[in-house]
């Protein structure tokens, strides 16, 4: 039981990362409301840029850049250890990231207006009642 | 150097920023900028293939970064192949599409071609890149121009579908950015070839087993594998026809790719097949895909419907194929990729000429089609006797290989799941050229007022030309599908 605690504490922000993407996974899969997927939809994808921020980060490690690097007084003397700086690659990886879940979110939004103005409703299952009314389908 | 694979994907992505300035000044003239950006990406794609054939792999740098820092576009033969088929398809289908464009979106006109090119863009970076990260972005590219591009189509379902499009889509994308995470987490690096090299010294590791198992879940989910296909459906046939056509038989292959790249360059045979003990269970599902598909395809009464469903049927041939684990399965695979893209595409545009004069592609709808459209027709029979694997059609002989390949493996279900999934298409498609062929005309139907015979009414010449060009070139892949193993395949397995 310890050893489960100690595992859990020593990597929680992997434990977290887990939570938060099921929390967005259920909401994506149970709700029915279409605004509620897509907030579902942002927890998710929000769950897995914390996991590339988190792994990115070391302790007692300042940010990514080298001190008196141009021209300082001691320059040459410093020696730059890796281990001081914390990893900047996910960071910016997430960067991407995050651009594409905004536009993501965006064209989702914009189809779920597109859904409303069609039949009034962004209930899902009042849609497909409503799609039966219209007849089978083309 | 030259710098011909960087105009493979820039022509287009150029093409379309000026595609969706050009909508300001006149709408008209984003087509003929569509087809210029096409037609010199698929010209580079040609002239790299043959680059390719002649001095081996291409690794180009972008803006000259060397490798493990900067992103490299690695061009083999495989990916050459894939390259060279991605944009000659996509650059038929534009010269097939002005006129079923116009028909269908033409208050859109010039949003379909920006979008569709920048679609093209993604599909040819996916293949070009060498890089992990790279090709998740180049997926998410594709993916949201095909979200916009299904919501264009059916105007009562488009919207829903394209919305449920999303949410599949996004879990699928995620999954495989988690997976790339933890490959980075383990190896500190994100090229291909840096992380397989990497990688070969820690085949036990847990970390990779997790980065493998999710990259692989995320791609399936994108290249509709059967318990994750529920989105295709829907989303392929309620999108423009002219955007279908060029959806169905590229992005499911392109995904495909995207495995057999994974299974081969990043994580390599030796771990997939010997440390680990999966592949028997991944032949399996794929057998399940075979028939599932099958069956479904055969419940059908809307022949968009019915073919979308046979998609997901072929998915689960060329996965079983790379799964096997063997180089006749993989050969299969590869060379399905090239045929089924063909063969698809064949199938969609005929489909496309049948939407043009007729509007619905309900089974009811076709009758009396072989009098009416007997050119498309033609097209159509040449297309269904390779989707159902006729020599000396090319689908033939990915079947073989992939049933040669069966054997070897020992996955004898796999190889029965094939052959009664060919004789279901069989029965499909016989279904339709019965109603095609025998089945009076309905009066109402057409423009003949006081005919009682058929009157020829065909689809435009431009859609003409490229759906039989398309059905021939079934055949002439068929006759060289030897030459294609010889020469680019079986050098790319070695």
């Amino acid at each position: 039981m310890t050893d489960l605690l100690t595992l859990i504490v020593a990597k929680y922000n992997y434990w977290l990362y887990v939570i938060l993407m099921m929390i967005g996974l259920y909401a994506m899969i149970a709700k029915n409301n279409l605004i509620k997927k897509l907030v579902g939809m942002n927890i998710f994808q929000t769950a897995i840029i914390l996991f590339y921020v988190s792994i990115g980060y070391k302790k007692d490690a300042t940010i990514p850049i080298i001190q008196n690097a141009h021209g300082g007084h001691d320059a040459h003397a410093a020696v730059i250890h890796a281990a001081d700086y914390i990893n900047p690659l996910p960071h910016v990886l997430m960067l991407t990231a995050i651009v594409v879940s905004v536009a993501t979110f965006g064209v989702a939004m914009a189809l779920a207006v597109r859904v409303y103005q069609r039949y009034q409703t962004l209930e899902e299952d009042e849609i497909r009642m409503r799609l039966v009314d219209i007849g089978p389908e083309k | 150097m030259n710098n011909y694979p960087a105009l493979i994907v820039i022509a287009p992505l150029l093409a379309a920023l000026f595609a969706g300035l050009a909508v300001w000044i006149k709408e008209r003239l984003s087509y003929p900028i569509a087809l210029i950006g096409l037609a010199v990406s698929a010209f580079s794609a040609f002239k790299v293939l043959m680059q390719v054939i002649d001095s081996g792999t291409i690794q180009y740098r972008m803006a000259g970064w060397a490798p493990p820092m900067g992103i490299e576009y690695r061009i083999d033969l495989l990916n050459a192949m894939v390259l060279l088929l991605v944009s000659g398809i996509a650059f038929l289908n534009l010269l097939a599409s002005c006129k079923s464009v116009d028909q269908e979106v033409n208050d859109r006109a010039g949003s379909f071609y920006t979008i569709y090119l920048l679609f093209v863009t993604g599909l040819l970076g996916v293949t070009a890149t060498g890089d992990l990260f790279n090709l998740y972005v180049l997926i998410e590219i594709t993916s949201l121009t095909s979200y916009a591009m299904v919501a264009l189509g059916d105007r009562d379902r488009g919207p829903l579908a394209s919305l449920n499009y999303v949410f599949i889509g996004v879990i699928g994308a995620s999954f495989y950015l988690l997976g790339v995470g933890y490959l980075y987490l383990k190896t500190g690096s994100l090229n291909m070839v840096d992380v397989a090299n990497i990688l070969s010294g820690i085949h036990g590791s847990s970390t990779v087993l997790v980065a493998f198992i999710l990259c692989m879940i995320g791609i399936w989910i994108k290249m509709a594998l059967f318990p994750m296909h529920v989105w295709l459906p829907n989303a392929y046939s309620y999108s423009p026809i002219a955007f279908a056509r060029v959806v169905a038989p590229l992005m499911t292959k392109v995904m495909v790719y995207v495995m057999i790249r994974l299974m081969i360059t990043v994580f390599g045979f030796d771990y997939i097949f010997e440390s680990l003990s999966l592949a028997d269970a991944v032949v399996w599902l794929a057998t399940i895909a075979i028939l599932a598909g099958a069956v479904m395809a055969l419940s059908q009464k809307n022949l968009k419907k019915m073919l979308t469903y046979i998609i997901v049927c072929e998915i689960g041939y060329m996965v079983g194929g790379a799964w096997m684990g063997n180089q006749l399965g993989m050969t299969g695979a590869i060379l399905h990729i090239l045929n089924d893209a063909l063969m698809t595409f064949a199938l969609f545009l005929v489909v496309g000429n049948m939407v043009y004069k007729l509007k619905t592609v309900d089974l009811v709808d076709l009758k009396g089609l072989f009098g009416k459209m007997p050119w498309t027709m033609a097209g159509f029979v040449l297309a269904a006797l390779s989707i159902i694997g006729v020599p000396p059609t090319c689908g033939f002989f990915s079947k073989w290989y992939l049933i040669l390949g069966a054997f070897e493996a020992g996955a004898y279900h796999f190889a029965a799941a094939l052959i009664i999934s060919s004789l279901i298409c069989a029965v499909l498609f016989f279904k339709v050229f019965e109603i095609c062929f025998f089945e009076p005309m309905p009066e109402e139907h057409g423009h003949m007022d006081s005919h009682s015979h058929a009157v020829i009414e065909e689809a435009p010449v431009s859609m003409l030309i490229v759906s039989g060009l398309v059905s021939l070139s079934l055949i002439v892949a068929g006759l060289y599908s030897g030459t294609i193993v010889n020469t680019i395949i079986l050098p790319f397995l070695k």
